[in-house]
């Protein structure tokens, strides 16, 4: 009984002498591989080249400011609730007077880290956020020596000013521009 | 200048001939290691070593420089003298081979004919077929001394590869020696350019022979005495640095010799093919040159069908080639012997 049409019969003669010497199998594997020869390579030469993401890929992390460069992120540690790998931590100041071309709320991250070795890159924490202060850029986290080198301040991963350094900037930005459009 | 009757400008330029030979293959058999790589990776769709300098042409300098930096370890347990003894005779037998192949006809230089042949000796082929088989005491020493068991078994293994396809390779030479009805390599040569390549009248002699040189190189599909998924690497498991390079090198001199020895054999040595080049009326040094070079696309061809063949065919098991040895290839050649010898005997009468 045939379950799927795509049993192949396989067939189990006995070989004759002529295949048995392998000479015609041998003959058509040693084409096959010399096809390859001239075929387009699958790989590139990684550093000089690199393939494109797809406009969805999650990689490293960026702290977001608004329009006048102050910092989006209140503290409110709700990425850090819904961050499944728990790989965010984060310590809450209140702003103090004079601070306020830094920071966009009363209230502030004084300390934001996110463990990239622990990290799984869902971006659940760019959904958590109502601030649109956090989301995934186009880029991922480079190789390291020690795993402390893993563990990503604030400063790794803010965004340039988009006042004072324009160009970096729009560098850091990538290719996803509808985030930084600020939606309170 | 003949000082207490020695020919001290012969000897000299044999000297600068054994010179340039040997770092020649030295170069070849490195730049070989470099093509096999690159084809490696040609034919699995890949790019191939490309970081030391252009097109990674740089990458045979730092594999070499690797292992002469690497630590040496001869381990306790191992008989020492003939630790070092292996890669050694491995070595050397490698080099010593090419000292009867013509690399071509003769340069005239300062008013001497100068052969591009360190010794044309009348038994030359012989002469191959002694050094070749010294090889094998390089494996088997080293494995043998290492004091392990994978090494031992595929120095078992390596010696009984070795002679078994000796047998073969020595019939299917005969009915070649029968062609050119000398032993020496610049005869046979000679016969080739007069009468036509002998894989013209020897295609399955040259088949025997080639699968046999395969099997002498150790290979793949005849890898078995450093099969790195059965035996841990075989022989050369226990060496390090520049030793174990000197194994793997060996492997690729001798790659670089068998590919020589067959183009002389079967594919007229440094025979232009299908022109008379003595009609042409250049100089014969320029003549002598190009033959060499032509020896050297042929032997290049041979290097790339010993890379292609080993990145297509999976390994044979041991009772396989054992029974192609013994089985198939052995009376195969005989047959063609006795063939070529009945046929010689019609076409004389």
């Amino acid at each position: 009984m045939q379950l799927t049409q795509r049993a192949k019969h396989v067939d189990r003669h006995p070989m004759t002498w002529i295949e048995r010497l392998y000479f015609w199998n041998i003959l058509k594997g040693m084409l096959i591989t010399l096809r390859h020869l001239f075929k387009r390579k699958a790989t590139i030469n990684f550093p000089e080249q690199k393939r494109s993401f797809s406009s969805v890929f999650r990689g490293l992390h960026v702290l977001n400011r608004d329009e006048e460069g102050r910092e989006r992120c209140t503290a409110c540690g709700l990425c850090a609730v819904a961050c499944p790998a728990e790989a965010i931590t984060m310590e809450a100041a209140e702003r103090l007077p004079g601070e306020e071309q830094l920071y966009r709320e009363e209230k502030y991250a004084a300390k934001y880290e996110i463990n990239m070795l622990r990290c799984i890159f869902c971006g659940l924490c760019e959904e958590a956020c109502p601030k649109d202060a956090i989301y995934l850029s186009q880029t991922f986290a480079p190789s390291n020596y020690s795993r402390k080198g893993f563990i990503y301040k604030k400063d790794d991963m803010l965004i340039p000013n988009p006042l004072t350094e324009p160009e970096t900037y729009k560098k850091a930005l990538g290719e996803r521009p509808a985030k930084m459009i600020g939606n309170q | 200048m003949h000082l207490l009757s020695i020919d001290w400008w012969f000897l000299l330029e044999k000297l600068v001939l054994i010179m340039v030979i040997i770092s020649l293959s030295l170069v070849i058999a490195m730049y070989t290691t470099y093509a096999e790589r690159k084809v490696a990776a040609w034919l699995q769709d890949r790019r191939g070593p490309n970081r030391a300098g252009p097109w990674g042409i740089l990458q045979p300098l730092a594999d070499g420089g690797k292992l002469f930096f690497k630590e040496e370890i001869i381990p306790l347990v191992s008989s020492k003298f003939l630790f070092i003894l292996g890669p050694s005779l491995a070595m050397i037998t490698a080099l010593l081979t090419s000292a009867v192949i013509p690399w071509g006809t003769s340069l005239h230089l300062f008013g001497r004919e100068m052969p591009l042949q360190i010794a044309d000796v009348n038994i030359g082929i012989l002469y191959i077929f002694g050094v070749v088989s010294l090889g094998v005491y390089g494996i088997m020493i080293g494995g043998w001394a290492s004091n392990n068991k994978f090494s031992l078994l595929a120095a078992i293994r390596a010696a009984s590869q070795m002679i078994s396809y000796e047998l073969a390779m020595g019939l299917a030479l005969i009915a070649v020696l029968m062609l050119a009805g000398s032993l020496q390599m610049s005869v046979i040569v000679q016969n080739q350019i007069d009468h036509g390549w002998h894989v013209i009248y020897q295609p399955l002699g040259f088949v025997i022979f080639f699968i046999c040189a395969l099997a002498e190189c150790n290979r793949t599909p005849f890898d078995l005495a450093e099969a790195e998924n059965e035996l841990n690497f075989g022989y050369h498991q226990e060496y390090s640095s520049m030793k174990l390079g000197f194994y793997l090198f060996a492997e690729y001199i001798n790659m670089f010799i068998s590919s020589a020895v067959m183009a002389t054999l079967f594919f007229g040595g440094y025979d232009i093919p299908f022109v008379n080049e003595a009609s042409w009326g250049i100089s014969p040094n320029l003549l002598a040159l190009i033959g060499f070079a032509v020896l050297m696309a042929k032997i290049f061809f041979f290097l790339f069908v010993f890379i292609w063949i080993r990145w297509t065919i999976p390994r044979f098991r041991y009772d396989q080639l054992m029974n192609l040895g013994w089985k198939g290839l052995i009376p195969l050649s005989l047959a063609n012997m006795v063939l070529t010898a009945v046929v010689m005997l019609i076409l004389k009468k």
